[in-house]
């Protein structure tokens, strides 16, 4: 109730600052007319194939670093030989940032949907991998002992001990890859011009609809929150499923 | 013994990749294949000269003034908000939505709003940057806990002193958190606002190499990139362990029960 | 159902005394939650009287609102009706001459500071000089036992030693009211005797009045001069016992006087009766 009367307000105090004059209506016109300039993009088909482009390269990319991770991560984490073998290249690779590949990318794929993948896939990976590294040594030494001797073999026991107990850190990782890669989607299509949103506004920055390029900062925004939200669900959704089956366990 | 083991296994695989990197390149002539070799002396040639003065150190100074202004104005927001149950439930949708836009769709936007000048490219950085930290201030401001708060008060800690003792070391670990995050969009930020809209800077140096097909250029300007991010986290990490100290050792005594 | 005690030291509702001589004064305390579901009435009607350097335990059943009626008398809580008397003054937040050990030891110790700095900050806090400080730090470590772990953080000792650590800090503080909630129920039995003893030793040498609030019967015979009964919530004072009791207890000695198996017995009489929903006459007009 009070956080909609913090929405109200901030969209009034935008109103005002541009409708009194605080700040130029050229470069920020009233929240009014941004908020109409959206509702018209939602009717167009030209706004909807750039959400799909973006969404697109989103998805694609999450999956495959996701994939990639979970493999890589489980396989790392399970051995201390690779654990320790791999710790000072993965915290040497981990902060090199995403956008250092954008030249990469652009001499590599041009400006197409691969460029952003790349750039999707580099940020995420480490995201999830970190997450999934950090789940695997946290698995209880009692349940891995008990587990070894009834006599599982190790696939089962990833499957049965190692598995369960990454699930939270796995589900986590995928979240933050989740954000991480909307921004790098976007990011591809503003500087490198690959399709999507983020090459729209930049369109529209250039081109001086200025009321149309803060519409789509608003839609990348409202995406934003759609996703963390979504991502939240799925995560508690995973983890309620986790806890109970724990539980049962236990009793 | 101890220790030479433990650089034994931080250094074998480094050496093994850029043992196996420079076999598989050795016999190549494409310019689009970087060599470990010409690499580190286009390196030296394109970064030590002037580009130090002209692009890189001033890239630095900007990324580093938007950063500690995002923490500053950050941490004092979270406080603020994370002590005012009212403030918090009014700003909380707002807050959470300005996190959710992706920080680079502000480039273009603060370029109608500043201009492209200098103090745009910081205010794209502090933009960008202050939502981890303004966010993660208030969630660690909020999960104070009860009876260490109490305790304070009827030792009379209050107002400054509180803050000073209570609610900033309390809500310390989560404020690192959003530091860290915010380091990383930052060096994102002021890479993109430099290749969107400048003409000097990293960002943009490194866009001209790729644009006129100066490729082992390029390559450098990509390691320099990847070397200021490890710097970063390094440093970042040496800061945090020390200012956590406690923390960390608390996480250890209670993850051994 | 008479319990089988009537001697005139034992009466029900709490000893009020005449004016100024109380160093804590709990007068028609009542205080009532508002939450959603509608108004919950923890506490409805206290009245109790602390003599200066007395030591008295406050023993409930669970639910009894021991832990609302602490939080009133601390100044954490405004009580609905009714008031807090510190030393003739009515309590409005918490007062300088008040400190509070609580029953989270892992949770009231700040654990980014060193033990001698929790026990020190609020020295630091009210202005003390520094070289008085450190008497002070010292002196309290010492009458806890603990001079020789200044430098460790709280959460490297144990439990114990924890709440040793936030003894000293109350004692530090010097206070003339000595609050605790139920400070000893998550120690281990052993630890928990040593405390006890160490509470009475602490008590005897500063003067202290203390509070002692706790839902073992056993414990509040042993330490108190006189054992306060609350009734089952929402509470009132369901008898007010004098512990008469040599002034010198032991582990051993004490517990085996017939005097504590008998007080021990009554107390956990008049607990059952409360928990039945036993109220004493004189509180049912108060309502």
């Amino acid at each position: 109730m009070l956080g909609l009367t913090g929405v109200l307000g901030f969209l009034l105090m935008w109103e005002l600052s541009s409708r009194l004059g605080l700040v130029d209506p050229r470069f920020l016109p009233p929240a009014s007319e941004v908020v109409a300039a959206l509702v018209g993009d939602l009717g167009l088909g030209r706004f909807w194939v750039a959400v799909g482009q973006t969404m697109q390269a989103w998805a694609i990319g999450l999956a495959v670093s996701v994939v990639l991770a979970v493999v890589l991560g489980f396989m790392v984490g399970s051995s201390g030989f690779l654990r320790r073998v791999t710790n000072s290249t993965v915290e040497f690779l981990r902060p090199i940032p995403s956008v250092a590949l954008i030249p990469l990318a652009v001499l590599l794929f041009g400006v197409k949907i691969e460029s952003s993948l790349m750039l999707i896939i580099y940020a995420s990976f480490w995201q999830i991998f970190i997450q999934v590294l950090y789940g695997v040594a946290d698995v209880d030494n009692v349940a891995m002992q008990t587990a070894k001797s009834y006599g599982l073999n190790s696939l089962a026991r990833v499957r049965h001990v190692v598995f369960p107990t990454a699930l939270p850190y796995l589900m986590t990782g995928i979240r933050l890859a989740a954000a991480v890669a909307l921004i790098l989607a976007v990011t591809a299509g503003l500087v490198i011009g690959s399709p999507g949103l983020g090459r729209e506004i930049a369109l529209a920055q250039s081109g001086g609809a200025i009321s149309g390029m803060y519409a789509l900062v608003l839609a990348t925004g409202l995406i934003g929150v759609v996703i963390n939200l979504a991502m939240r669900q799925v995560e508690r959704r995973t983890l309620s499923w986790h806890s109970s089956v724990r539980s049962e366990a236990i009793a | 013994m101890n220790a030479l083991k433990r650089f034994g296994y931080a250094i074998a695989l480094p050496v093994l990749l850029v043992g196996l990197w420079w076999a598989a390149s050795a016999g190549s002539t494409s310019i689009f294949v970087p060599r470990p070799a010409p690499l580190a002396a286009t390196f030296v040639q394109t970064w030590l000269g002037d580009r130090i003065l002209s692009d890189v150190l001033p890239s630095m100074g900007r990324l580093l003034a938007g950063v500690l202004a995002a923490i500053l104005l950050g941490v004092s927001g979270g406080l603020l908000i994370g002590s005012v149950r009212w403030l918090r439930e009014l700003t909380e949708p707002v807050l959470e939505f300005f996190r959710a836009i992706p920080p680079p769709v502000l480039v273009p936007v603060l370029m109608l709003l500043v201009g492209i000048t200098d103090s745009m490219k910081v205010a794209v950085i502090v933009s960008g940057c202050v939502w981890p930290v303004l966010l993660n201030t208030i969630e660690g401001v909020r999960a104070i806990d009860a009876v260490l708060s109490d305790s304070a008060r009827t030792y009379g800690i209050t107002g400054r002193a509180r803050v000073r003792y209570l609610v900033l070391p309390s809500a310390g670990p989560q404020i690192m958190a959003g530091i860290r995050q915010c380091l990383s969009i930052g060096l994102i930020l002021m890479v993109i606002s430099e290749m969107f809209a400048s003409s000097s800077g990293l960002g943009f140096t490194i866009v001209q190499f790729q644009r006129s097909f100066a490729i082992p250029e390029m390559w450098s300007g990509i390691v320099i990139l990847g070397l200021i991010g490890v710097a970063m986290s390094f440093i970042f990490q040496w800061t945090e362990r020390r200012v956590l100290r406690w923390y960390h050792g608390l996480r250890e005594v209670e993850n051994a029960a | 159902m008479q319990p089988e005690i009537t001697d005139p030291t034992t009466r029900a509702a709490g000893q009020a005394l005449p004016a100024g001589q109380a160093m804590l004064s709990v007068r028609g305390l009542k205080k009532v939650y508002q939450t959603d579901a509608g108004d919950i009435e923890a506490v409805r009607n206290l009245t109790f009287d602390l003599r200066p350097g007395e030591l008295a335990c406050l023993v409930g059943p669970s639910g009894s609102g021991k832990t609302t009626l602490l939080k009133c008398i601390s100044g954490l809580m405004a009580p609905t009706a009714g008031e807090v008397l510190l030393d003739g003054k009515p309590v409005a937040g918490p007062p300088k001459k008040m400190a509070v050990v609580f029953q989270e030891y892992g949770r009231s110790l700040f654990p980014w500071m060193r033990v001698r700095e929790n026990v020190e900050l609020p020295l630091k806090n009210q202005g003390v000089p520094k070289a008085e400080r450190a008497r002070l730090v010292e002196d309290a470590l010492e009458a806890v036992g603990l001079s020789h772990v200044p430098r460790s953080y709280p959460w490297q000792l144990s439990g114990g030693m924890q709440q040793r650590v936030a003894i000293a800090r109350a004692i530090a503080y010097q206070p003339e009211v000595l609050l605790m909630d139920e400070p000893f129920a998550a120690v281990d039995a052993q630890t928990r005797a040593d405390l006890e003893d160490l509470i009475r030793t602490v008590w005897k040498k500063l003067g202290v009045t203390v509070l002692f609030v706790t839902h073992d019967i056993d414990e509040s015979v042993y330490l108190g001069e006189r054992v306060i009964i609350l009734s089952s919530s929402p509470t009132v004072v369901q008898e007010d016992l004098t512990i008469d009791l040599p002034a010198d207890r032991d582990q051993l000695n004490t517990r085996a006087l017939p005097r504590f198996t008998e007080l021990r017995h009554h107390v956990y009489e008049q607990i059952q009766l409360a928990k039945k929903g036993h109220r004493p006459a004189a509180a049912s007009d108060t309502v």
